[in-house]
């Protein structure tokens, strides 16, 4: 592509142009901005720039509570934000060496997974919108608005959740949960194989996609890409099956892997493991068990009965000191990571021995893969960009912070 | 005098009317292809017609909204530039026949408003000004999405005239005439000799090069809302933004008809020859009108009886029992009125205004079998990307059309 500008400009002394796509600009999902060099229609050099969504999270944190911090994280990957809950408790559990109830990581695994499914819906339908085709999009958000009912049933909000706790979950299912997500990833599948079948033969869908973005195994591990956008270019990396937690190894399910690395893969891995997450969804229920407790009986974390606080002093002096002063952990660090609907999604935290902690350090997942976006573009035409940045499926709230 | 300027209103009001019914078939249509409702909120007394009032609040918001100039944009370019494209849209209609000329003592009176012996031509040279339109909003707006959606515009509308004109030039030589309405003559009434079957690949090349020509999805590119926001008319507000808007449709609407005229027999109907529907235009009227009430008078009765899921606490809700009785009203008075005068017999030039009618309704239906056609398109093909779309245009189809000429005319010098 080079060459041919190249030669192009000997013959004809063209302007570049600049164009600024973004902050506000229908594709830029969220609040990204990539200034790009035009020549013609093709970029020839672009500087993507970020921050314009940034609410400094991590700042935040070290005036809150533990427990506090929980809402903040709803607020990362909004599209998904159970899992940016499970990854902050999981953390904090790690640093106070806590094991969650059974029935808790049964509940967060069906959760993680939900919401999984309705990030992967999101990414890939408007990955595809803007490439024109609408009617995906609708398709996918029909199944998107039934999850998203479900998960209003289940804590109250539909993006802010704050579902988790330090130690368990809020509350336990409500009857009928198992019969309505059933039924949800029915028409999931159908919806799936319905826009699989709209697309995935498409003659000028697969000139738009395949070979566009295109990024090595190498370049994709040395920029740090996790997930699926790393699974695309054909490296098995999945931290539910290489450091499993929350008993996901006992699941029958597999890593969904691609080979080429470009705009293609990146929606079609996707599309599969929308599938395996239904997989794991319908094996997780069986092991739901209504009378099991989802929170942990450790006192360090978890809010004594109401029955014993009105009762016994020690019970009360444990509920206020909890509210009051929060969780406290013992002094130290932990950097704990999970496999978000975007790749690894980590959390190091440092702990002082006090009720906030000393530093929060959040490792989004789509911060490393944004860096590659500007190689990727370069050479490619606005279309390409617009493409690209769509399979990456960069979330602005997880991006700036 | 009169009948000239009739000539060239009727025409114009007919697309006018036509337009509405469009939108609402885009935006019904597109919302069941897509699994969800439509426009269902708009109403008139509680009257919606399943969403077909829409488009008169539309209007009517557009016209009121701020007509907003960029501070930097060039105001004259600005400002003319949507009307040249809706001038143009209009203009195209003029030389395209609705029906079979009437046969008057003074001569034939085609029922277009331009009889010209080098329509097709016309037609060719007005659509080319439209280029300018998209250019000069693209240039005049002052903005880089549109100067980059009017460029994209006007090098696809160019590269793809040319697809589009010779893509008909079979079409010319087998009828061996550039008029439209001989165009139309010489493909009879007989299903089987109209030009989509004589010219199946000429046919596709000229509805995949409208599709481009109009820019739908997926050549819609200039206004690629995911690349450039809403390309040349970024800027646009109020009815300025609506004559783009209005073009747009009206170009597909002219689209059709061409479609409709040159491969699908334009106001032929299937299988009755002008004779034959002039002969018997009393009975033909006569009954279908019968089965109009008929029809009418069974629906209103199901529509009555239906109950709405839906409660809205307004006039809404008794829109099924009014639309039902208006039915009913008027399925008894058209029963009623056939009944008591018996069947129709047309004579000299009331046969021919009739069979005229009839052939009006029938091209009307064609032309909106295409727009529906555009609809469905667009709502299940995701968008080219700039340079596959030139690809396309020069490497693809303009040879193939070239083949196809080529073909054609040996294939007619031959026999």
């Amino acid at each position: 592509m080079a060459e041919k500008n190249a030669e192009t400009q000997d013959h004809l002394q063209a302007e570049k142009t600049y164009l600024n796509l973004g902050p506000s600009h229908p594709a830029m999902h969220g609040t990204l901005r990539l200034f790009c060099e035009l020549d013609g229609e093709t970029i020839v050099k672009a500087e993507p720039e970020f921050g314009y969504l940034h609410r400094g999270f991590e700042k935040h944190c070290e005036n809150s509570t533990y427990t506090q911090c929980i809402p903040y994280t709803d607020r990362l990957n909004y599209i998904s934000a159970m899992m940016n809950n499970v990854g902050f408790c999981k953390a904090v559990e790690e640093l106070l060496d806590i094991e969650i109830p059974e029935q808790a990581k049964v509940i967060r695994v069906i959760v993680c997974e939900i919401n999984r499914i309705i990030d992967h819906l999101v990414c890939t339908s408007t990955n595809i919108l803007d490439m024109g085709a609408l009617t995906n999009f609708w398709y996918y958000f029909n199944v998107r608005e039934k999850f998203y009912n479900i998960i209003e049933k289940l804590c109250g909000a539909r993006l802010t959740t704050a579902y988790t706790r330090i130690g368990g979950i809020t509350k336990p299912l409500y009857l009928g949960f198992e019969e309505e997500v059933k039924d949800c990833i029915r028409d999931l599948l159908k919806a799936i194989d319905d826009v699989e079948g709209l697309i995935s033969h498409n003659r000028i869908f697969l000139k738009r996609t395949v070979g566009i973005g295109k990024i090595s195994a190498e370049d994709a591990i040395s920029y740090g890409f996790t997930g699926p956008c790393l699974r695309a270019c054909g490296v098995n990396l999945d931290l539910r099956k290489d450091q499993p937690y929350y008993d996901y190894d006992q699941y029958d399910w597999e890593v969904v892997l691609a080979e080429n690395g470009d705009t293609y893969d990146r929606v079609i891995v996707r599309f599969y493991e929308m599938r395996e997450s239904a997989k794991i969804i319908l094996q997780a229920m069986k092991r739901i068990d209504r009378q099991a407790s989802v929170m942990t009986s450790d006192r360090r974390v978890a809010l004594p009965p109401k029955k014993e606080v009105y009762t016994n002093i020690e019970s009360l002096m444990n509920h206020f000191k909890l509210i009051y002063e929060g969780i406290r952990p013992p002094v130290g660090e932990v950097y704990s990571a999970t496999e978000a609907a975007n790749g690894e999604l980590g959390f190091f935290i440092v702990s002082d021995g006090t009720g906030t902690p000393y530093r929060v350090k959040c490792r989004p997942p789509c911060f490393p893969i944004y860096q590659a976006y500007a190689p990727m573009c370069e050479g490619g035409l606005i279309g390409d960009a617009v493409a690209i940045l769509g399979g990456l499926n960069i979330i602005a709230g997880e991006l700036d912070r | 005098m009169l009948t000239m300027s009739l000539k060239i209103i009727i025409p114009f009001v007919l697309i006018l009317q036509i337009l509405p019914i469009f939108i609402w078939m885009e935006r019904k249509g597109a919302s069941y292809i897509q699994d969800r409702r439509g426009p269902n909120r708009a109403n008139i007394f509680g009257i919606r017609l399943g969403g077909l009032v829409h488009t008169l609040p539309d209007v009517i918001k557009l016209i009121f909204k701020e007509d907003i100039i960029p501070t930097r944009a060039n105001r004259f370019i600005y400002t003319i530039a949507p009307f040249i494209s809706m001038a143009v849209a209009c203009m195209t209609f003029a030389v395209i026949p609705w029906a079979a000329p009437l046969a008057l003592e003074k001569g034939s009176f085609a029922l277009q408003a331009l009889e010209m012996n080098v329509g097709i031509l016309y037609i060719f040279a007005i659509a080319s000004i439209g280029v300018y339109g998209v250019m000069l909003a693209g240039w005049g707006s002052n903005n880089k999405y549109s100067l980059l959606g009017g460029l994209r515009a006007s090098s696809q509308m160019i590269s793809y005239e040319l697809t589009l004109s010779l893509s008909i030039v079979g079409v010319l030589i087998l009828s061996g005439s550039l008029e439209l309405g001989a165009i139309v003559e010489s493909q009879s009434s007989n299903l089987f000799s109209w030009n989509f079957i004589r010219q199946p690949l000429g046919c596709l090349l000229f509805i995949v090069a409208a599709v481009a020509e109009t820019n739908r999805t997926p050549f819609d590119l200039p206004e690629a809302e995911a690349e450039l926001v809403a390309g040349y008319h970024t800027e646009y507000s109020s009815l300025k933004f609506a004559l783009f808007y209005m073009a747009e449709y009206v170009n597909m609407i002219v689209a059709s008809a061409l479609m409709a005229t040159l491969f699908f027999g334009g106001w032929q109907v299937p299988f009755l020859t002008t004779d034959l529907l002039r002969e018997h235009a009393g009975i033909i009227i006569h009954y279908s009108l019968l089965g109009m009430g008929a029809m009418a008078l069974l629906g209103s009765i199901p529509l009555f009886l239906y109950k709405s899921r839906v409660h809205y606490g307004d006039a809404r809700d008794t829109e099924t029992k009014k639309l039902s009785v208006i039915l009913f009203i008027v399925g008894i008075a058209l029963l009623a009125w056939r009944a008591a005068s018996g069947e129709l017999f047309f004579e000299g030039l009331a046969a021919q205004i009739a069979a005229a009618a009839l052939q009006v309704g029938i091209f009307i239906g064609k032309i909106l079998f295409f727009c529906w056609f555009f609809v469905w398109v667009r709502w299940t093909l995701p968008r080219f990307r700039y340079d596959q779309l030139m690809q396309l245009g020069w490497k693809a189809m303009l040879p193939l059309a070239l083949l196809n000429l080529f073909v054609t005319a040996g294939v007619y010098l031959l026999l």
